[in-house]
């Protein structure tokens, strides 16, 4: 059953991916890794993952049962035990050497994470891959920075806090951002001193694998764990199970109710992050001069099209103000419209592919319902096909509606380019807009008005609220939800709080008894 | 008139067939939010707790449909058709196995529709589950 080696069939690749040589292959086979070795699947079943550029299958990848996510919990159990008491400079050492190889093989990875998930390879070079290397490089600064805290309650009494790890945790990722989400969870899990089995998301499963292929010789075996399937047959057993101390989840709604339902069987925290419909408001000051800020400004609006518009902040509610809409609306058009599409793996490529065919039709019938309420298209619209080996690949225009917040694509993430538009009076009227929506992610607000800006960020429902910039992901900056976005926080030194125990020590130095007895 | 809030297509039927055949009856609820948001999913029908707030939209092939409450109110002028189409799962849905997903489409009621339906308000929360 157990492979020790790493398999050597590579697969095989598109004509289109010729010019690339990564220094890690993709696989044509994956097995889950457990205690830091690629394991076979227990029923022994595997899945076929497509390339979303090409639509053509790419490898096949482990269908994992319950039986694989107890063997990977074993797996981390075993190396909780060490692992759990290691110091936070010996932590800090190894996440320093993890981002010091992502950096070494930023190229690699960055290859490998465009072919599975379709996005461009100028952003898996400059936003996804140098982000990941910086989020570990933070919280080996952070764990190593945290202290404890030491309460004198009276002359002769202390209290101690000290911070402990949960133990093992689960952690389920999503497909927009594999390596980076896979990154936003298990740098503070392990800078912690938890141990952590995780599940991929289906629709992504390769780029973790290469990223642990990397990393075996650096981190102990058993302390990352990740086990690959379906989410019925392998992350609900992996939510549900009474050995994990803690589970964390990015995904929507339904499955986070579900996940907490799990959760409450066994009293154990999570952390969710839902999803959002983020408000893009531009006030009319943005058009005070046709300067290097309004360019920034526009830039900000077709931000919505950024990771195909995957992206759980998207800004995909643009609020203009009424007095420069139309103007605003001819320059961000033509902006939206000099987005280069087509291969994801030509450097210029603005726009790839989604990352699903099921993602591909749940965008094409928004579109359609848009048109169906009524909303204006004043770009794209349509699936886009290109020619040659993408034909089959999962791409759409970048899309542009006019309508009204009543409207169901003002108030459902689509998950991709598609922004739609509206128009505000004054800045009652754009939070009254901004807030009037179930979720409460992101946001942002372009104004020269500091005051302006100020007011609306502080009005606004949504736990991350960019001002005059978008799309920024800075590992020391808190990123979570308000209302139905989810529950906790990613990112920033307070991501630690989410992984570890607070251990109150109550001492007393005092010889003398209190007396009552 | 009768105007059903939701309906499914005969290709999703013969899924949810197929898939009750294995897990006996089923239930949907309709997502929202990012990822695999805005698609409905499928679940052994004592799996998901319906919540006092979830809308029970209707029942298609004899599987009830939920709604969350909220969201509800935000998609109540649209009719949704559970359709399926090729895919790679879906959080916990149970037909990613099946190398498919169910999709929701919708369409906008008319005028009459609308006045019709407001006659007839859904049953909100899990009363009507066997």
């Amino acid at each position: 059953m157990t492979t020790a080696t790493r398999p050597t069939a590579t697969a095989k690749l598109p004509r289109l991916a010729a010019a690339f040589t990564p220094k890690i292959p993709i696989r044509a086979r994956y097995d889950n890794w457990i205690a830091g070795e690629y394991v076979a699947p227990a029923r022994g079943q595997y899945f076929v993952n497509p390339s979303p550029i090409t639509g053509q299958p790419l490898c096949e990848v482990a269908r994992s049962t319950h039986e694989d996510i107890d063997r990977a919990l074993d797996a981390a159990h075993a190396a909780a035990l060490s692992w759990n008491t290691t110091s936070p400079a010996y932590r800090a050492n190894i996440l320093n050497k993890i981002a010091d190889l992502l950096e070494a093989n930023l190229d690699t990875l960055a290859f490998i994470e465009t072919m599975d998930n379709g996005k461009p390879i100028r952003e898996t070079t400059h936003a996804d891959m140098p982000l990941a290397i910086d989020h570990f490089r933070y919280f080996a600064g952070a764990i190593r920075a945290q202290e404890g805290g030491i309460s004198e309650l009276d002359h002769d009494t202390v209290a101690y806090h000290f911070h402990e790890p949960l133990g093992v945790v689960g952690q389920i990722i999503p497909w927009n951002f594999p390596l980076l989400m896979a990154t936003w969870k298990l740098a503070p899990a392990l800078a912690a001193g938890n141990c952590v089995v995780l599940k991929p998301a289906e629709q992504t499963p390769v780029s973790i694998m290469a990223f642990m292929e990397l990393i075996a010789d650096v981190l102990p075996s058993g302390v990352v764990n990740v086990v690959q399937g379906f989410g019925v047959e392998a992350g609900k057993p992996l939510a549900s199970s009474p050995r994990i101390a803690k589970i964390a989840f990015t995904g929507e709604t339904t499955t986070g109710r579900l996940i907490m339902q799990y959760a409450s069987e066994n009293l154990i925290p999570v952390t969710l992050e839902l999803g959002g419909k983020s408000p893009n408001i531009f006030f009319a000051d943005v058009m005070q001069a046709d300067d290097d800020f309004f360019d920034k400004a526009l830039e900000g609006f077709a931000m919505f099209a950024l990771n195909q518009g995957e992206v759980c902040t998207c800004p995909s509610r643009a609020l203009v103000q009424e007095s420069i809409y139309d103007r605003f609306m001819e320059r961000a058009v033509a902006r939206t419209r000099a987005i280069v599409e087509g291969n994801p793996l030509e450097p210029s490529t603005m726009i790839g592919a989604q990352a699903s065919n099921d993602q591909l039709e749940k965008i094409l019938s928004y579109i359609d319902i848009g048109k169906k309420e009524g909303a204006k298209v004043l770009t794209g619209g349509e699936r886009r096909i290109h020619p040659g080996e993408l034909k089959d690949g999962y791409y759409v225009q970048p899309t542009i509606f006019e309508g009204n917040n009543r409207m169901r694509i003002f108030q459902e993430e689509i998950f991709g380019p598609v922004v739609s538009v509206t128009r505000f009076k004054d800045a009652d009227d754009a939070l009254s807009i901004a807030n009037d929506t179930l979720y409460g992610l992101g946001a942002g607000v372009w104004s020269r008005d500091m005051n302006t800006c100020y007011r609306m960020g502080r009005g606004i429902k949504a736990g991350r609220v960019w001002t005059n910039c978008f799309h920024a992901y800075p590992a020391h900056a808190a990123f979570g939800g308000y209302k139905q976005s989810g529950i906790g926080r990613e990112n920033h030194r307070m991501m630690l709080d989410h992984y570890q125990h607070t251990k109150n020590l109550l001492v007393s130095y005092s010889p003398k008894k209190l007396g009552f007895f | 008139m009768d105007v059903p809030r939701v309906d499914i297509t005969p290709e999703a039927t013969a899924v949810l067939r197929q898939l009750e055949a294995e897990h006996g009856p089923l239930l949907f609820h309709q997502s929202g939010g990012c990822c695999d948001g805005s698609s409905p999913m499928c679940y052994p029908r004592s799996e998901f707790r319906v919540g006092q707030r979830d809308v029970h939209l209707g029942d298609v092939a004899g599987t009830p449909v939920y709604i969350g409450g909220q969201q509800f109110e935000l998609w109540r002028h649209t009719q949704l058709l559970i359709d399926v189409v090729p895919g790679r799962g879906g959080g916990f849905s149970l037909e990613a196995p099946l190398n498919v997903r169910f999709l929701t489409r919708s369409r906008v009621f008319d005028a009459a529709e609308q006045a019709w339906l407001e006659t007839c308000q859904p049953r909100v929360g899990p009363q009507v589950l066997p």
